[in-house]
C-alpha cells in the first residue's frame, strides 16, 4: 500500500519539477538569442529524442517480455516507411495498426 | 485552410492534434486503471494527471512507489524520464520564446511529447508564421489532448476493468510516434540524427532512470549538427 502523505509529496514534487524542466528555457532564455551552434543542435531535438525513446519498445516490446515480436517490428516499419513516403501521419498511424492487428491475429 | 489569424492558427492546431488522441486515450486509460489497481483514490489519481500531465513519468514514479523505494529516487527517476521536456523546451524557444511570460508558463505546462512534435514540425514548415499565429497554433495542438488526458485518466479510474491485451495498446505510442516523426526526414543530417539516436538507445537500454534517452538523444543531435556542418562546407567546397 502506497502512504497518502508520500504519495501527495511526489504528486506536487513531479509537478514542480515537471514545470521547472519544460518553463526551462522558453522562461528564463526567452526572447534573448542563443548561439548559432546550439540552434544547430537544437534542431534535431525532435528527431533524435523521439525515435530514441520508442526504439527499444520496437526492439525489445514489453508486452512479449523483452523478446522481438515479429508483428511489432513489421508494423512500426510499416508506419515509417508510409510516413516518409506520404508525409501524412494519420495515413502512416493507419497503415502501422492495420499490419499490426493483421500480423498478431494471423502469427 | 490558409492561417492567417491566430484563431485560425489555433483551429488548424486542433485539427493537427486530433489524430494523437488515438495513443492519449488509451494511455491516460491505462493510467488511471494502474493507479488506482497501486489503491490510489480517484482524486488522487485525477490529480496526479492533473498535476503533472506526464503519462511515462506518472507511470515511472507509480511503479516506484509500489516497489516501496525512497521518496527522493521516485521523483528523481520520473524528473529524469521526463528530462526531454528541458530539450523540448530549448527546442522550441526560437520559435515562442518573444510571448507574453503568462502564455510561455502556459505553454510550458501544456508541454507534452504530442503538442511539441505537432508544433515543432508546423514552426519548421512555415517559418513565416508570426508570433501569435505560433502560439495560437500551439494552444490548438494541446487543446484536445489534455483534456482528454485528464478525462481517461478519471475513466480508467472509475471503470478500473483491464483493457484486452489483444488489443495491443502498448503499441499505440511507437506507432503514433513514428508516424509523426516520418514526415521531419526532409534531410541527410535529420536520418543520420535519429540513426544514431536510435542505436545509442539500445546500446544504452541498460542506463539506469531512463538516461538512455537522455544520452541517445543528445548524440543524436550532435549526429545531426555536425551532419549540416559538414554538408554546408561540402557544398561551399563545389
Amino acid at each position: 500500500m502506497i502512504d497518502t502523505a508520500i504519495l501527495w509529496i511526489v504528486i506536487i514534487a513531479l509537478g514542480m519539477g515537471s514545470f521547472m524542466l519544460r518553463f526551462s528555457f522558453l522562461g528564463f532564455v526567452g526572447a534573448r538569442n542563443m548561439p548559432a551552434w546550439l540552434l544547430r543542435h537544437l534542431r534535431y531535438t525532435a528527431v533524435a529524442i523521439l525515435p530514441a525513446l520508442v526504439a527499444p519498445q520496437v526492439f525489445w516490446p514489453a508486452a512479449t517480455d523483452g523478446q522481438l515480436d515479429p508483428a511489432r517490428l513489421a508494423a512500426a516499419a510499416v508506419t515509417l516507411s508510409v510516413g516518409v513516403m506520404t508525409k501524412n501521419a494519420v495515413a502512416a498511424i493507419l497503415a502501422g495498426a492495420g499490419v499490426l492487428f493483421a500480423l498478431l491475429n494471423l502469427l | 485552410m490558409a492561417i492567417t489569424t491566430p484563431k485560425s492558427a489555433f483551429l488548424r492546431g486542433l485539427a493537427d492534434g486530433l489524430p494523437f488522441l488515438l495513443v492519449v486515450i488509451p494511455f491516460a486509460t491505462l493510467f488511471g486503471i494502474l493507479a488506482t489497481e497501486a489503491g490510489l483514490s480517484v482524486l488522487e489519481t485525477l490529480t496526479f494527471s492533473v498535476v503533472v500531465i506526464a503519462g511515462a513519468a506518472q507511470l515511472t514514479a507509480l511503479q516506484l512507489l509500489q516497489e516501496n523505494a525512497p521518496t527522493a529516487v521516485v521523483i528523481a527517476s520520473a524528473l529524469a524520464v521526463n528530462l526531454r521536456m528541458a530539450m523540448y523546451s530549448a527546442s522550441l524557444t526560437p520559435y515562442i520564446g518573444k510571448a507574453p511570460l503568462w502564455q510561455r508558463a502556459l505553454a510550458a505546462y501544456l508541454m507534452v511529447d504530442q503538442s511539441y512534435v505537432v508544433a515543432v514540425s508546423k514552426f519548421e514548415q512555415s517559418p513565416t508564421m508570426t508570433l501569435p499565429q505560433r502560439m495560437g497554433y500551439f494552444f490548438g495542438a494541446v487543446a484536445s489532448v489534455a483534456p482528454t488526458w485528464y478525462g481517461f485518466t478519471l475513466v480508467g479510474a472509475l471503470v478500473g476493468s483491464q483493457v484486452p491485451e489483444s488489443w495491443a495498446l502498448d503499441f499505440a505510442l511507437p506507432i503514433t510516434f513514428l508516424a509523426m516523426i516520418a514526415p521531419m526526414f526532409r534531410t541527410m543530417a535529420h536520418v543520420i540524427a535519429a540513426l544514431v539516436a536510435v542505436v545509442v538507445s539500445l546500446l544504452c537500454a541498460d542506463v539506469p532512470y531512463s538516461l538512455g534517452l537522455i544520452i541517445a538523444g543528445s548524440a543524436g543531435m550532435m549526429a545531426g549538427a555536425q551532419t549540416e556542418l559538414w554538408v554546408a562546407r561540402r557544398a561551399l567546397r563545389t
